[in-house]
């Protein structure tokens, strides 16, 4: 159990935050920090691991006190128990593959987990190359099966996947998945994509300007009614055109470009660039696989 | 007249690599304190480092002369401990440490500022201590830059002028290095032996600058 209860004062781009985050994790779960930019969400997972301070409050960990500020414990990153995965990857561009997993290993048991590591990251036939000379989904594999070598109780990974493309940010979501079913271990992700979200997270924690709004399972949180009948989606207004006595509008919903036709009074209300949402009777919707 | 040429370069080029070395030790953390520190103190540091590359030598040699002088309070105390500073080898590189300063710290102070802080973090996040992840992570990574302050504190040492002549004056196998030589030779209207010294420098210069470059974009395409 991990009980996370503090505050922080941050500067963001929108002026002071007075963040407050207030939290327990379960062992093994899955939890997303999800929310907009500049929240607090990559703060709080800094404040976890140590590289920053908090202001005030209480961080323990199965019992074990990383930070007090009333009883002045403060433990450096160096002696918490966990795994960080970078949005950069933060590789050591001297250390080949398994130079870097080798520099993390403390014990002779972490030093021969190596191997196996490199293995489950499907990362054998590079294992000693240069960071330099890898793709971007191959830099990250290696992040992440470099914070797995202590067998950490946290793994902290902040958007690791944001710099990726999109399929091979499903592969690595799949992967994710799987190591964390295999391994157990406790995961912290900080992320903003929906899909990456709901697939990968037991819970999910929305962050909304300095604290912790919603703690719920994350079908909970993107479609909070049951079944109804209806479906609903949202879309960006993206192109109107007024053909009396219609108008035909032209939205984005998720990566699809929809056009749809309104009376040009309904269309009043609408603007390129707001939002709408699209709604539709829906009792037995058809659904079937996408052909490449 | 070939021997004393021998000594006079041997004393060049020792006096380049000890005051390296003693830079190289030096620089390291100076430059890191100026390319990680927020203290207000640290533009006054920054503007001690860079002085040299604008003041003329002789005010710095001038200065220290004064100091190593045994009339000052310094000159005493080094003194009454049996260090003789004004007109020796040892001052020199006392000298020499100062007058080529930034010319170290410079390219390290600029390579470190350009590792990415998360690299650093990274490594503490796995459990080393900040002196392991700068022997172990940080300085293999910025070699292109300690390759150039070591080549520039050396070359710039063997090219010194103005501060020797100040506190070093000209005595045979202790101060007397091959640009004072060859400004020796010249007033003396011998002009056959500065042309051996200049060009000897010339050649050596030119080498270990070339040498180093070309090792230094190799390493640097490694990396990349």
């Amino acid at each position: 159990m991990i009980s996370i209860n503090v505050t922080k004062t941050l500067n963001t781009a929108d002026g002071v935050l007075n963040a407050e985050f207030s939290i327990e994790i379960r062992n093994g779960e899955f939890l997303t920090l999800f929310g907009p930019s500049g929240a607090g969400k990559t703060t709080l997972m800094r404040m976890i691991s140590g590289l920053e301070t908090p202001d005030s409050g209480v961080i323990e960990v199965d019992g074990e006190v990383w930070f007090d500020k009333s009883k002045k414990i403060n433990l450096p990153p160096q002696k918490r128990s966990i795994g960080f995965v970078f949005q950069d990857y933060a590789l050591f561009p001297t250390m080949s593959v398994r130079e870097n997993l080798l520099f993390a290993a403390e014990t002779e048991e972490q030093k021969q987990g190596v191997d196996e590591l490199i293995a489950m990251v499907e990362l054998e036939n590079l294992a000693n190359r240069l960071p330099s000379t890898l793709s971007g989904g191959q830099k990250q594999r290696v992040a992440l099966a470099r914070a797995l070598v202590r067998r950490p109780k946290i793994l902290l990974l902040d958007e690791p996947l944001s710099a990726l493309d999109p399929s091979m940010r499903q592969k690595l979501q799949d992967e994710l998945a799987l190591i964390h079913s295999r391994l157990g271990v406790t995961t912290l992700l900080v992320s903003h994509d929906i899909a990456e979200t709901v697939k990968l997270s037991d819970r999910l924690a929305s962050v909304v300007s300095g604290c912790i709004e919603k703690l719920c399972s994350p079908m909970e949180f993107f479609s909070p009614q049951t079944l109804s009948g209806k479906l609903q989606l949202i879309g960006e207004v993206l192109k109107m055109e007024e053909d009396f006595p219609v108008t035909v509008v032209t939205l984005l919903v998720g990566s699809s470009v929809v056009r749809t036709v309104l009376s040009s009074e309904e269309a009043n209300s609408l603007s390129i660039g707001s939002h709408a949402i699209i709604s539709t009777k829906a009792f037995n919707p058809i659904v079937i696989p996408v052909k490449h | 007249m070939e021997n004393e040429f021998l000594t006079t370069m041997t004393l060049t080029f020792e006096l380049a690599a000890v005051t390296t070395v003693i830079l190289l030790l030096i620089g390291i953390p100076l430059a890191a304190f100026l390319a990680f520190s927020k203290t207000r103190f640290k533009s006054v540091a920054e503007t001690i480092v860079s002085m040299p590359l604008v003041l003329p030598p002789s005010v710095l040699g001038f200065y220290l002369l004064l100091a190593f002088s045994p009339a000052s309070f310094i000159g005493e105390f080094l003194t009454s401990h049996g260090v003789r500073l004004a007109f020796s080898f040892e001052g020199l590189v006392v000298g020499s440490v100062l007058f080529s300063l930034p010319f170290m710290v410079h390219p390290i102070q600029s390579a470190l500022s350009q590792v990415p802080r998360s690299i650093f973090e990274a490594s503490y996040t796995l459990g080393k201590s900040k002196i392991e992840t700068m022997i172990r992570v940080i300085l293999p990574s910025i070699r292109h830059g300690l390759i150039s302050g070591i080549v520039l504190a050396f070359a710039h040492t063997v090219g010194e002028f103005g501060v020797i002549l100040m506190i070093g004056g000209n005595i045979p196998d202790e101060t007397r290095v091959a640009s004072i030589a060859i400004y020796d030779e010249v007033e003396s209207l011998n002009y056959a032996m500065a042309h051996q010294y200049a060009l000897t420098l010339f050649v050596v210069t030119f080498a270990i600058l070339l040498i180093v470059y070309t090792l230094n974009k190799k390493s640097l395409e490694g990396l990349r």
